[in-house]
């Protein structure tokens, strides 16, 4: 399993088979280039951090297609002081105030609910927000999502997730609505606890970056789709005709059928959704209804 | 160029509706945000969301709780058009299968919550917000209303008039965070802020680190009012380590809070004798802080919140996700024991001046949501009333900016009704250093030649906001970083739940500092792709502006009012501060005035009452 750059540019030999860079980028470049003070005050706090004694050792992807030095990926170490609590999200945070400001992330809620921030923290998917550095062995290596094209640094293309999520048709669409716009509809207790799990995707892709299957077959759903499809599907509000529909589109041959039960979904979701098992309760319900309109 | 005929800046709860109620009047939508929707902080939103559903209850009394929750700063045709049309939007969510809790006969649960007479908090567990943002995204897919997202908006192109109330917005300017490409929006009808809070001027809260306030800044630059600025809620239980929030739900479903001593504080000291841990949230949060401050907090710092009490079962039903917040970001088994809890900023009552329509005083330019002040909060917002407000104001304002009918607004804006002019008090000149004092740095553009056609406008916007970026990357100097968090300490230390004269104006000579430092901000990182360096520097200008703005309507308003307590006048004073504290962009630094609070409500003036709960 490895991070992928875009194709095109890997092969690339950086100088010349770039278009040539704009007058306004090489006074930029150059004017970096002359910021020494400003690069050595920097390495000389993360000097003096390493010499500390309560520090992590981080290891972070860095990569970065237009920039000298970064369009051959490579790995740039960090050692940040420790305090009590510290997630690998702030670890990151911390390098790039006050080490490197170029050091690319996405981040927003810091509390695992935007799910920006999947990475691939020694060798596993997770979210950096909620993982405790204190979990796990140094040098920690942080890299983007695996199989999937890189941007910059831990920043990842999430478009194909996106497409995938869209092509099951993710919204509500009931047969028939109750009358009245103050009139809702009826949902029992037992159903909305069928379906809770499922509503709790945060759309981070970590799943999907697990997913051997997704890894080979570009066009499968992948499990965050197929669990979204779940998530309506299992609803009774929606109505027996809507779920037919819905079948019809999780059992296509890039679907649910793909799923080879190797648990790697499950294990990495950050919000415990057994999508596994939602997986195999869509097959089941496929064929069931296959049965029944033979 | 890209051409719409409504423009939407950010995609949380707001947002969202905006579109969807533009689209469906069929107007040409998009949506420029610069996080994917799904990422919006909306979702972090955990509660619920009031609404008079049942029969015993009534829009009335809801607007009752939120006039007197508001400490009679709220204005009564906002409030009153919150309350009447919460119960159909959140049908609304409901018939578009968001995932509320249930009751034994199937109708969508209600809970108590603080400053409600009845239990009229509608939730979906403990992520309402997540279930809300999630069933509108998928409406908006199913819609296909188009989103950028990812492309940072930089600036409004607005036009140049000498009174804001003559200008008018012809759309956006956005930086598209993948590809460095700078771009205009032209938006044929209008521009909807919904760009969320000022969260992170301070540096403990429960924002997210992208809640800068973006939208609030722009308009304030583009000479639109920002309203009631010092009402900033703290809310009484942020986890202390990372500022998280523990919904008010736990105190709603029967949690308890204590102090060191093992007291009951808010009955057994007299904060609220009535309605105790439920009392509205500005009162608990003093509370707290008071224990702490008199040595009874606990590691003289925090309190604790016990729901072990509830049981297993009760607990894992409806505040299932405040286990996992406790446990992942303060290693606290909530079913075993009492969670550690202190006040932590969590919103923001003011903002963006608009009336009911979500309308500014600049032609076409509209907010809702969280920028946006209507005012439905006042001095102090009730728990639940922020996601009624996303979705009842998002939807007219984005009706009326494709152009459907509504009823004339109440409120006016900008000084088109009475108004008192005040001075600033302020021990340091306030203002952007250096402020060119024409119209442009008032946000107006200048068009080359003079022109004031709308594509004039918003091009020599553009030009501008691409010379700005240039500069940014091209020069040497600091890191923002350094400003942020100097700027942040600050606030949350002089700017906080209790505030007096020397503290606001030590908090005012700081940020002169900081606006001296950022001054000498530069973007270190070069490149065009995926630039965050360059987004935030840009973000920490936002911040230093409204860091000002809050700190100088808290200086200038001496009474105790809501969530502003000042200690040199410890009481409500109605004679004198029944009104909204605005705040204009003037030739580039804040001009004060005031105008009334409206009391009058469509049947009943809500006299003002003493507060207790």
């Amino acid at each position: 399993m490895s991070t992928q750059v875009p194709k095109q540019k890997e092969a690339e030999s950086p100088a010349e088979e770039e278009s040539a860079p704009s007058v306004g980028k090489q006074r930029r470049d150059q004017a970096k280039a002359e910021r020494r003070t400003a690069a050595e005050k920097q390495k000389e706090a993360a000097e003096k951090a390493k010499e500390a004694e309560d520090t992590y050792h981080i290891k972070v992807f860095r990569y970065d297609p237009e920039v000298e030095g970064k369009q051959e990926p490579r790995f740039d170490e960090f050692h940040v002081p420790f305090t009590k609590g510290m997630t690998v999200l702030d670890a990151l945070m911390y390098a790039r105030d006050h080490y490197d400001p170029s050091l690319t992330f996405r981040h927003s809620c810091r509390q695992a609910i935007c799910g920006s921030d999947a990475f691939f923290v020694n060798g596993s998917q997770k979210l950096g927000c909620k993982t405790q550095l204190s979990e796990l062995s140094e040098p920690v290596r942080i890299e983007p999502l695996p199989h999937q094209d890189v941007v910059k640094d831990l920043v990842v293309d999430m478009d194909h997730f996106y497409e995938q999520m869209h092509a099951i048709e993710p919204y509500f669409d009931p047969d028939e609505l109750p009358d009245g716009e103050l009139e809702e509809q009826r949902q029992t207790r037992e159903n909305r606890e069928k379906v809770k799990m499922s509503t709790r995707c945060i759309w981070c892709g970590a799943c999907m970056s697990s997913c051997n299957i997704a890894a080979g077959d570009n066009q499968y759903l992948g499990p965050a789709a197929i669990n979204k499809a779940y998530r309506f599907a299992m609803d009774e509000r929606e109505g027996e005709a809507r779920k037919q529909e819905r079948l019809k589109i999780i059992e296509q041959e890039h679907g649910v059928w793909r799923c080879q039960t190797q648990f790697s979904c499950t294990e990495v979701c950050p919000k415990d959704i057994p999508l596994t098992e939602h997986i195999q309760e869509l097959k089941r319900e496929a064929v069931k209804s296959n049965l029944k309109f033979w | 160029m890209y051409e719409h005929d409504v423009i939407v800046v950010g995609a949380g709860g707001a947002g969202l509706r905006a579109a969807i109620a533009a689209k469906n009047e069929g107007a040409d939508v998009a949506i420029v945000s610069k996080l994917h929707p799904v990422r919006s902080h909306t979702g972090a939103a955990e509660g619920g969301i009031n609404a008079a559903l049942r029969d015993a209850d009534s829009w009335e009394d809801h607007a009752y709780d939120t006039m007197k929750g508001s400490d009679y700063l709220g204005d009564a045709p906002a409030i009153e058009t919150l309350c009447k049309n919460s119960p159909k939007e959140v049908i609304q969510l409901e018939h578009w299968g968001m995932a509320f809790s249930r009751e034994e006969d199937g109708r969508v649960s209600q809970r108590p919550f603080g400053g409600l007479s009845f239990p009229r908090t509608t939730y979906a567990g403990a992520e309402t917000g997540h279930q809300l943002l999630h069933t509108m995204y998928e409406q908006l897919v199913k819609s296909g209303v188009q989103v950028y997202d990812e492309w940072h908006v930089l600036n409004l192109a607005v036009s140049d008039e000498e009174r804001p109330e003559d200008r008018t917005c012809h759309g956006v300017v956005a930086y598209d965070v993948q590809s460095g490409e700078v771009s205009g929006f032209r938006a044929r009808n209008g521009v909807i802020l919904a760009t969320g809070g000022p969260g992170q001027a301070f540096d403990h809260t429960t924002n997210a680190v992208s809640c800068t306030g973006d939208g609030q800044a722009m308009a304030y630059r583009a000479g639109v009012p920002l309203e009631d600025m010092e009402f900033i809620q703290f809310h009484p239980t942020s986890l202390p380590s990372t500022g998280v929030l523990i919904s008010e739900g736990v105190r709603g479903e029967g949690g308890i809070l204590y102090n060191a001593e093992g007291e009951r504080f808010m009955f057994e000291h007299g904060y609220a004798n009535n309605d105790g841990e439920l009392a509205s949230r500005d009162v608990v949060s003093r509370a707290e802080l008071t224990e702490v401050n008199e040595g009874r907090g606990i590691e003289d710092e925090y309190v604790h919140l016990d729901m072990r009490h509830l049981g297993e079962e009760r607990i894992i039903d409806r505040l299932e996700n405040i286990l996992h917040l406790a446990e992942d970001f303060e290693g606290v088994d909530g079913l075993v024991e009492p969670m550690p809890v202190k006040p932590g900023q969590h919103y923001a009552m003011g903002g963006i001046e608009t009336d009911e329509n979500g309308e500014t005083c600049v032609s076409g330019l509209y907010a809702a949501g969280e920028c946006a002040c209507a005012s439905v909060h006042g001095a102090n917002r009730l728990g639940g009333n922020a996601l009624p407000e996303l979705i009842v104001f998002g939807k007219r304002a984005g009706k009326h900016a494709a152009g459907a009918d509504l009823e004339t607004a109440k409120i006016t804006t900008g000084k088109r009704g009475e108004y008192e002019l005040a001075e600033i008090d302020s021990p340091v000149e306030l203002g952007e250093p250096g402020s060119r004092g024409d119209a442009v740095a008032d946000g107006g553009a200048v068009a080359e030649g003079g022109a004031t056609d709308g594509d004039s406008i918003l091009e020599a916007t553009v030009t501008a906001e691409k010379a700005k970026i240039e500069d940014l990357l091209e020069r040497d100097g600091i890191h923002h970083s350094e400003v942020r968090s100097d700027l942040q300490k600050s606030m949350t230390r002089y700017v906080n739940v209790f505030r007096e004269e020397d503290g606001l104006k030590k908090a005012l000579r700081d940020i002169r500092e900081a606006r001296d430092r950022y001054q000498s901000v530069a973007v270190s990182d070069p490149s065009r792709t995926f630039n965050t360096d360059l987004l935030q520097t840009i973000e920490t200008q936002n911040l230093l502006d409204l860091a000002e703005a809050i700190t100088v309507g808290a200086l200038a308003r001496k009474e105790f009012r809501g969530a502003h307590w000042r200690a040199e006048a410890q009481e409500r004073l109605d004679d004198e501060w029944l009104k909204h504290t605005m705040l204009s962009w003037n030739d580039g630094s804040p001009e004060l005035w005031y105008k009334p609070v409206i009391l009058e409500g469509e049947e009943k003036t809500y006299e003002p009452k003493i507060r207790s709960y």
